[in-house]
């Protein structure tokens, strides 16, 4: 479904990685791991759209993803390391405006419930900025549980989370690739997703 | 697809509804840029004299120039706190188009800048003395040209999201185009103040707003998408 290749990422003058090839299939999980400054930000920015490779092409579904634009914008969430939660609204208010941004448009109850699933349960009205580090992640992960993506596109989403979240977030990927979604996930932590097939992209060796 | 269940203005009425919720929340900023706008017109007055024949001469450029600056001081805020936190990522993520969600932007801006100058503007008309017709004429050149301001400001705002000194550089990308909308918004009250038509200054002021319509949203778009690589 998703597959890179030949891609080669350079920034500034630096080339961070060149002649990258990967396929990832449903109910797959590419685990990207390499030291800081490897690329895996820009790898993963890339396969978002946001970033274009330098050389080399990213294809959904057999066409290139800048061409297919909006329709593989539908079809992917990416949780980076910006929590996109705004000091002045709710958690509800974030969860509703952030899931509509995704063409979505779920019911209060079910932006309730998807925060009260996080651990945010009496929290879903207090404006974020009265929220820790941890919380406002998940109220960000929230719009996971809501998503109907098909590929789930997560840069250390285990940051600022405590051990609880964690393991919430290991389930929910579990299940999502237990539904034949796919998933392709950077992080720094040990990390046991046992669910589907795991594939490993090293970068900087 | 759920997509057009929402309709294709989704993307903008959603952001529209949330910037106006946030200018709510952050009252300060909204009232910042209007006193900053009130304060500058009213201090012509001060300096230049209470001679009416001068004041009444130099009205449509003063107020015109004043809410040019006013939008200007606005305009840093239009994408920063978004590209800060992230929410800028997730709407060029968006499958709803960019520009459409700009829009949203572009609108919730000028209803928080643009909307309270034009409401203001007839009061601060009459320090000046400008007679009932011309403040007329004031108002409708503003209602007309404030949203081009915002309009043209949005790209400015774009290109120079991130930079240092972003500031200063978008007064100078965005106050040379700001030199028509100037030309015939001050014109049209000059014109009605000494007892001509304005229309023709109207209808260029109004065909600007078309054309800022037409291509600014998208071209704001580009520029983000750009400023985001």
């Amino acid at each position: 479904m998703l597959r890179g290749n030949a891609l080669v990422a350079v920034r500034g003058d630096r080339r961070l990685f060149a002649g990258l090839d990967f396929a990832l299939d449903a109910g797959e999980l590419l685990y990207v791991n390499g030291p800081n400054g490897s690329g895996k930000t820009t790898l993963l920015r890339m396969l978002c759209g946001l970033v274009a490779p330098a050389e080399g092409a990213i294809l959904w579904n057999g066409e290139d993803i800048r061409s297919v634009g909006d329709a593989y914008r539908a079809e992917m969430v990416y949780f980076g390391h910006l929590a996109g939660v705004k000091d002045e609204l709710s958690g509800v208010e974030n969860l509703r405006v952030n899931c509509r941004l995704a063409g979505q448009d779920p019911s209060d109850e079910e932006l309730t419930r998807a925060l009260g699933t996080l651990g945010l349960r009496g929290l879903e009205t207090l404006p974020a900025k009265v929220l820790s580090q941890g919380q406002r992640r998940r109220v960000s992960l929230s719009r996971l549980l809501l998503s109907r993506a098909h590929l789930w596109i997560l840069d250390e989403p285990y940051t600022a989370l405590d051990r609880s979240a964690v393991e919430l977030l290991q389930g929910l990927i579990r299940d999502h690739l237990a539904r034949g979604g796919l998933a392709v996930l950077t992080t720094h932590q040990q990390v046991e997703i046992d669910a589907g097939i795991t594939k490993e992209l090293r970068l900087g060796s | 697809m759920e997509m057009s269940g929402i309709g294709l203005l989704s993307g903008t009425r959603n952001i529209l509804a949330r910037d106006l919720t946030l200018a709510g929340r952050r009252i300060t900023d909204v009232l910042t840029t209007l006193f900053f706008f009130v304060i500058v017109v009213s201090l012509f007055p001060l300096g230049v004299g209470p001679e009416m024949n001068t004041l009444r001469m130099i009205a449509p450029g003063i107020l015109w120039v004043a809410a040019l600056l006013a939008t200007m001081l606005s305009l840093g805020r239009l994408f920063t706190a978004d590209y800060i936190d992230g929410t800028l990522e997730q709407m060029l993520l968006s499958p709803q188009p960019l520009s459409l969600i700009v829009l949203g932007k572009v609108a919730a801006h000028w209803l928080v800048t643009g909307a309270p100058l034009v409401l203001m503007s007839p009061l601060l008309g009459l320090q000046f003395g400008l007679g009932g017709a011309a403040l007329g004429v004031l108002m409708l050149t503003l209602l007309i040209g404030t949203p081009v301001l915002s309009l043209v400001g949005a790209m400015g705002a774009a290109l120079t999201l991130g930079l240092r000194g972003g500031g200063a550089l978008i007064s100078l990308l965005v106050l040379p185009l700001y030199i028509p909308v100037l030309i015939f918004g001050a014109g049209a009250v000059e014109a009605v103040a000494s007892g001509l038509e304005a229309g023709a200054h109207l209808s260029l002021l109004g065909a600007l707003l078309v054309l800022a319509l037409c291509f600014g949203p998208w071209v704001t778009a580009a520029a983000l998408r750009i400023s985001l690589e």
